[in-house]
């Protein structure tokens, strides 16, 4: 009985540590052992999904010509993944968005204006972690309509929705009729309200179709869409900060900062507005390259 | 599950479980009848006369091959520009809910008139039958079993699928299962899924019950 269960008990083991060696081998960062790099290389890295890649690319190059040297590991997955390895010493330095980011680390945030975001998201950081100051350039909900609407109905501001929303319908994603930063909030603190919602996608492919071709007439887009200018969409203002901010911060391992890392990316941040965001949406969408696209922004605005 | 489908709640406006019942059984409906309208008339044509076996069978598994919830969107976004109404997202659904019964319909209408036994359709010919006469007094009579398992089974598929079309912005008791997933609503998600699944058991006994009265007693046996 005693022989059977230390059999079990050394079987187990084994098949345990041999789960674990492909498992250590499989991981990228070596969750074992942290190793930051010899001390001034800062290594650069980057959410899944192609804005994030752009703007770390940026970070990386303007970081590199300033003679800071600097490691890339782009693409590296969603926030639940490159923050712990930013925690520990595998990346330091990312671009975040920064109301998603508040609410990832405290998911009670109510912050929603830009400044109130960014300090409450300074106050929410974990240990070793820092903001550097964040750009104006969002990239957030926002109602969005298009430029005939717009022209229309004198539409700036998602105010001035308030007297002619019930001859419009509006598009986004399902959760949008139920969400405070959605339908329930656009009624409470704007007093505006559709005449009806169609259930659509997350600012995708179906809302941009619909909006686009006049089955809505209102709806939820990402403010760096590329459609807003291929369709030229309106994305109306929102004064009243309905949708938290969600301005692109550097995002970096404390121990790495130093006078010529904060001077450089904080010039990247106050160059980059919206609207280069979406025009290089557009490049990427046109099969530019990142560092093409990264390289040419730079130019422009003679970072070097 | 079951006390988020008794909530009174849940029975009026304008996503009433009635009204989405309705809506469903409707889109279901319409597809249903368009695809009989194609499929029962060209099976019945290859059975017959035997032509065109090797395309009905190709057509209807390339057809049965095509993911449903990305050609609607597919549709969607063609028809987008055409129709400026909800017809954009009507038509696109029915359209993939079509291409979903026409194969079962078909060729259980060709299988079910090749399958008639060779002796009682030459007996109807040296009787003086017509072609035509043969086709609607003896295959088609004698076909009825097995075009009666391809309504079903294409029922059956129209309903579970016509759920998609809640996510083109429609209605239907897909709208539970997609809005309780967005809104983590997990009580009106189970409740749409099971509702879907009585709704397609229900139609299911239907069409058995009719099948049963239609059929001649002789082929039951």
């Amino acid at each position: 009985m005693t022989k059977s269960l230390l059999r079990n008990a050394v079987y187990a083991c084994a098949t345990l540590s041999l789960m674990a060696l492909p498992a250590l081998a499989a991981d990228p960062f070596g969750t074992a052992a942290p190793k930051r790099q010899s001390k001034g290389t800062i290594i650069v890295g980057s959410a899944n999904f192609p804005e994030s890649q752009l703007i770390a690319t940026i970070y990386a190059k303007a970081l590199k010509s300033a003679g800071v040297p600097v490691e890339t590991h782009m693409n590296i997955g969603s926030r639940e993944v490159y923050i712990p390895a930013l925690i520990d010493g595998s990346i330091d330095l990312l671009p975040e968005y920064s109301g998603s980011m508040l609410t990832y680390l405290d998911k009670n945030a109510t912050a929603s204006s830009p400044t109130d975001v960014a300090t409450a998201l300074k106050a929410a950081l974990p240990k070793g972690v820092s903001i550097l100051t964040p750009s104006a350039a969002q990239d957030a909900d926002t109602v969005t309509v298009t430029q005939a609407t717009a022209t229309k109905y004198h539409l700036a501001s998602i105010a001035d929705l308030k007297p002619v929303a019930g001859d419009l319908v509006s598009g986004g994603a399902p959760e949008w009729q139920t969400r405070e930063e959605g339908a329930v909030g656009l009624t409470r603190i704007y007093g505006v309200t559709f005449k009806s919602f169609k259930p659509l996608d997350e600012a995708g492919p179906l809302t941009l179709s619909a909006l686009v071709n006049g089955q809505v007439q209102a709806a939820d887009v990402y403010s760096t869409d590329p459609s807003m200018a291929a369709d030229h969409l309106v994305a109306l203002s929102d004064p009243k900060s309905l949708f938290p901010a969600q301005n692109v911060v550097p995002i970096i391992a404390t121990a790495k900062v130093n006078p010529i890392v904060i001077k450089t990316l904080n010039a990247v941040s106050a160059a980059l507005t919206t609207d280069d965001l979406i025009k290089m949406n557009v490049a990427l969408g046109n099969h530019e390259s990142f560092n093409e696209v990264a390289k040419d922004w730079l130019k422009a605005h003679n970072i070097k | 599950m079951i006390s988020w489908i008794t909530n009174p709640q849940h029975w009026t406006g304008s996503d009433a479980i009635p009204l989405l019942i309705g809506q469903h059984l409707a889109y279901s409906a319409v597809a249903l009848a368009i695809a009989v309208l194609i499929g029962f008339p060209i099976g019945l044509y290859v059975g017959h006369t035997r032509r065109g076996v090797v395309m009905v069978a190709g057509t209807a598994n390339a057809l049965r091959a095509l993911p449903s919830l990305g050609l609607i969107v597919l549709l969607v976004i063609l028809f987008g520009p055409v129709f400026a109404s909800d017809l954009a997202f009507l038509i696109p659904c029915v359209i993939v809910l079509v291409l979903l019964a026409v194969p079962p319909i078909m060729t259980n209408t060709y299988a079910g008139i090749a399958a008639v036994d060779p002796a009682a359709v030459d007996a109807a010919r040296g009787m003086g039958y017509s072609s035509l006469g043969v086709l609607l007094h003896v295959e088609l009579p004698c076909a009825l079993p097995l075009i009666f398992s391809g309504l079903r089974s294409a029922t059956l598929q129209v309903i579970s699928t016509a759920t998609i079309a809640a996510y083109v912005s429609l209605g239907g008791l897909g709208r539970l299962i997609i809005d309780g997933l967005a809104q983590r609503d997990y009580f009106e998600m189970v409740a749409g899924a099971v509702l879907v699944g009585a709704l397609t058991l229900v139609v299911d006994l239907l069409i058995a019950l009719a099948s049963r009265f239609t059929l001649s007693r002789g082929l039951m046996r």
